[in-house]
């Protein structure tokens, strides 16, 4: 009898992805690949000033030119599509895809054109001429909170978008009851008080594949399909239909290869909305696709928050009370989750640490600015970059090891669950094991030894150290609108082959791959043989989206739970055919057989085959093998780590080097270990580049300036030393295969271990804090001090 | 301005057409002949995912216009394997996960084509500096880095 091939299990292996083959030879299909027949192109003429009245549109030259199909201004548009909805429950201002009279930011659309070509339907867009009585431009966002120079929003006096929302110890979870009796004490016995004012600045997440959608409703058919470079193409269907008048059930949602999303694309945007209800109007496909001059202006930031930390703390390190004020400066409109990201960083603002006052409030502005919503991270990279930078500050002015000074505050693993302050439960944790392990890895005493040694010879050399948890697998529906739920569908077709289908959206995750690992070892068959199906509402039933990093923890275990179910049915045939109990059945190497009897196993695919022709259908069973799963946890997860640095800065230039960056993270059971560090290198890229080399900025009048790659500086490969990896690994509870979440990870530590390795290395200059971007000349005046 | 006709020789295919003399290269190669497979990350010529082999070097095809590469060889990233086997660096970036989202690699791809041409055995340094005219979002270019080194290995 020949052997039987032995199966390698398969989660926890470095699996090569299988998305690669089709990326790597140039054969995936991203939206702007797209052509249907008949299919028009869409440009948009886009507002250059940041805010005024819109006083007259010509379109006349522009609906002259050759191969233009039809011009809508703003106020046209609004005649067949509705305002754009929101996804957050707080009041928020009318705001319309193409602005029909008032413009509140510079690249807010004001006219669409529909033409042959996108060279036409360019040239037209830019023949619209657009007078304005300009208005003052709202720039400055603590200025914008006394109304002045402007007021963008009628209905929004001194542009407060959310007023005060205390949050914390003290305060109810409707923060309608607000008592300071503990955080008052707390800083009233405080032996040191350490108080800091940091910008955590505006960012532009520039995936590397801009925006598109392909719209296409079928007049005859009064169905819709839409393809979109989304994270959630679900969520893009309910807004859809909502907004184009048709049932969800006639509209079909299409995230096609999805060229990175980073928080940017789970948004459903104007030109979205334009395209359908165009689409829907003229009877015709129509494509838009975003260049880059306009991802810069027309996709959503992130970041650009203002914190106040105030932490009181007794003489020996241990913090007694953290106080942080937070200032929103969220753009011109509310977006999808705009007005809730800042939310989730009051929700992290408890840190690692055992603080038993913590008082969090946050005001979120308006400005002529574009809108601001979630980018990798969303809320938790602020979070931590406060606290971790104020606790860095505390550690200089008790004149200790910054490591140390953690050490003293940690919350004990025998804590958790651990209800902190500001009303997160963290699922798991042990954060003394991932500084310690940053510790050894980064040979933390033989850096400072280095450090000095450095110093010594008159370089500025710097270590900076910061712990980070953040919130992730969100979950369970009440913290989302959509539902905070995933789904899955797993069939066994007649030839024992697998289709699962996830709504957890891939964009580069790598979610084909590690699913896949998971089904495979489930049923014991090749990982050759299962297919993971995405990113189409017309194949995936229903769905949530990939956004915080959500994708193993809430969809890899609705595929694991659907999985279970058609395997449970399985041994149930299985049974039948091998005259045995269920419960004896065994699924190995391609086979189902009895436990104990290898000899009357059978091929797994003449399981499949009986189970869709069972004759005779065994009693209580339904022919065939597929079943789906709504996975929904009962709390998020909350992964943490250690992240340290080592900066040196040039003294002549000011120009600051990242020479070392060692990464401890801990989210928790990993499925592939080299999809988790692709993961957190990319995370650690954008971390160092928010610390370094990126800033979105504005000028007084309300224009970016840094609206090109030429301009606006994503990091290149020469910006950065080989990342030194570790992982501990701390198992969460809230799913079966205890994995916590890890695409954001990245984003959290890295960058206020950078600031606090360059305050570390300007000590001698008596710098308690820099603002990010670290920008040379920025570092320059610091150590040339009033020297020009 | 009057259209112009052009003759590409593109992955080894003699292709002829009439193009407004405007066009740019990469809209030549994704729209009138299909190839997909380059793309277009930016309007400054900063990002690389549109690179090329243009007569045999790496070239940023946005930047050029289609009646420019006249008479020229084209190579793009659907060309680069013979007889489905995988080009050494492709089969690296599988290998060592050099690529997520794929939307630079493309370009990425080409641009290390030249590279390794120029350097055979090149250090890190020297990859790093080969590459810092394509931007990747994805990776943070560490295993894009170790794709290249592989690559270099196995050819």
């Amino acid at each position: 009898m020949p052997a039987t091939p032995v199966l390698p299990k398969l989660v926890g292996e470095r699996v090569k992805r299988r998305e690669d083959p089709r990326l790597i030879r140039g054969r995936a299909t991203y939206v702007d690949d797209i052509a249907l027949v008949g299919m028009q192109h869409l440009a948009f003429k886009r507002s250059d000033i940041a805010h005024g009245r819109i006083r007259a549109i010509d379109t006349s030259a522009a609906e002259r030119m050759d191969g233009v199909e039809a011009v809508f201004t703003g106020r046209q548009i609004a005649e067949f599509l509705d305002p754009m909805p929101i996804g957050t429950p707080f009041p928020s201002p009318e705001h319309r895809a193409v602005a029909v009279d008032t413009v509140r930011f510079a690249g807010e659309p004001v006219a669409v054109v529909v033409a042959r070509d996108r060279y036409i339907a360019r040239d037209a867009a830019d023949a619209i001429v657009v007078s304005y009585d300009p208005l003052p431009a709202v720039v400055d966002t603590e200025q914008a909170m006394t109304g002045k120079p402007a007021v963008i929003h009628k209905d929004f006096a001194n542009n407060l978008a959310v007023a005060l929302v205390p949050s914390g110890t003290g305060v109810t979870a409707d923060g309608a009851n607000v008592d300071d009796t503990a955080i008052n004490d707390a800083f009233a016995k405080a032996d040191v008080v350490v108080s800091q004012r940091m910008v955590n600045q505006r960012l532009a997440p520039t995936t590397m594949e801009p925006r598109g959608v392909v719209a296409h409703y079928e007049p005859g058919k009064g169905t819709m399909t839409i393809w979109s470079s989304t994270q959630n193409p679900h969520i893009l269907r309910t807004f859809i239909a909502a907004l184009t008048g048709l049932g969800e059930n006639q509209v079909r949602a299409i995230a096609p290869e999805v060229g990175g999303g980073f928080g940017a694309k789970i948004n459903i945007y104007g030109e979205e909305y334009v395209a359908a209800a165009i689409s829907k109007r003229l009877g015709i496909p129509v494509k838009w696709a975003e260049d880059r001059s306009e991802a810069f202006v027309a996709t959503t930031h992130g970041r650009d928050i203002i914190g106040y930390i105030d932490i009181a703390a007794k003489r020996d390190g241990k913090v007694i009370g953290l106080k942080l004020r937070l200032i929103a400066d969220i753009g011109a409109y509310n977006m999808l989750l705009t007005a809730a990201i800042p939310t989730l960083t009051m929700m992290m603002a408890n840190a690692t640490y055992d603080i038993p006052a913590v008082r969090c409030s946050l005001t979120e502005v308006f400005t002529n600015k574009t809108p601001t919503d979630a980018y990798r991270g969303a809320g938790r990279p602020e979070a931590t970059y406060f606290v971790e930078r104020g606790m860095d500050i505390l550690a200089r002015q008790l004149k200790m090891d910054p490591a140390e000074l953690r050490r003293r505050n940690f919350i004990q693993p025998h804590q958790f669950p651990f209800a902190t302050q500001v009303g997160a439960v963290y699922d798991s944790g042990d954060y003394e094991k991932a500084l310690n392990a940053a510790l050894e890895a980064s040979g933390w005493d033989r850096l400072k030894a280095e450090r000095d040694a450095a110093r010594a010879q008159g370089r500025l050399v710097g270590l900076g150290l910061s712990m980070y948890v953040e919130v992730c697998g969100i979950g369970p529906s009440a913290s989302l609108p959509t539902g905070g739920w995933e789904h899955s569908q797993v069939t066994i077709e007649r030839d024992g082959r697998i289709s699962a289908t996830t709504g957890a959206s891939p964009h580069g995750q790598g979610n084909e791959t590690t699913f896949a690992q998971m089904l495979a070892d489930q049923f014991g068959i090749p990982f050759e043989h299962i297919t993971i199906l995405h990113g189409d509402t017309g194949v995936v039933k229903q769905g949530i989206g990939t956004f915080g990093s959500r994708s193993q923890a809430v969809g890899g275990t609705a595929i694991h739970m659907a999985g279970a179910k058609v395997k449970t049915k399985m041994a149930k045939f299985a049974a039948a055919l091998l005259e045995a109990h269920e419960d004896d059945i065994v699924f190995e190497n391609g086979t189902i057989g009895v436990k104990g009897a290898p000899a009357s196993a059978k091929p797994f695919a003449s399981v499949a085959a009986f189970a869709y022709r069972p004759v005779p259908l065994p009693e209580g069973l339904e022919p065939g093998l597929s079943d789906e799963a709504f996975f929904e946890p009962t709390n998020n997860t909350y992964p943490f780590g250690c992240h340290i640095s080592m900066v040196e800065i040039d003294r002549q230039t000011g120009e600051p080097t990242l020479l070392k960056l060692v990464a401890v993270d801990d989210a928790g059971r990993l499925i592939n270990p080299l999809i988790v560090e692709g993961q957190i290198h990319g995370g650690l890229a954008q971390g160092i580049g928010q610390a370094m080399i990126e800033e979105v900025v504005y000028n007084e009048d309300g224009q970016l300036l840094t609206g090109s790659f030429m301009d606006y500086a994503i990091p290149r490969a020469t910006d950065f030393p080989r990342f030194e990896l570790t992982a501990t690994v701390t198992p969460t509870p809230v799913n079966p295969f205890g994995a916590k979440g890890v695409g954001e990870a990245g984003t959290l530590g890295s960058t206020p271990c950078i600031v606090s390795a360059v305050v570390d290395a300007l000590s001698e200059f008596g710098v308690t804090h820099v603002d990010m971007m670290l920008r040379p000349e920025k570092l320059w005046r610091i150590i040339h001090g009033g020297r020009s | 301005m009057a259209n112009t006709s052009i003759r590409i020789n593109v992955n080894g295919k003699a292709r002829a057409a009439t193009v407004e003399p405007r066009l740019l290269l990469v809209h030549f190669l994704r729209e009138q002949l299909r190839l997909t497979g380059t793309h277009i990350g930016c309007d400054t010529s900063q990002c690389g995912a549109c690179t090329v082999l243009l007569d045999g070097r790496s070239a940023k095809s946005c930047t050029i216009f289609a009646v420019q590469a006249d008479g020229s060889e084209i190579t793009t990233i659907e060309g680069l394997s013979a007889n489905g086997d995988l080009h050494p660096l492709q089969a690296g970036f599988w290998e060592e996960h050099g690529l997520q989202c794929g939307y630079c690699t493309p370009g990425m791809i080409m641009a290390a084509v030249t590279l390794l041409n120029d350097t055979p055995s090149p250090s890190e340094r020297q990859i790093r500096e080969g590459i810092a005219g394509n931007l990747c979002r994805c990776t943070g270019y560490q295993h894009i880095v170790n794709a290249i080194h592989h690559a270099a290995e196995k050819r």
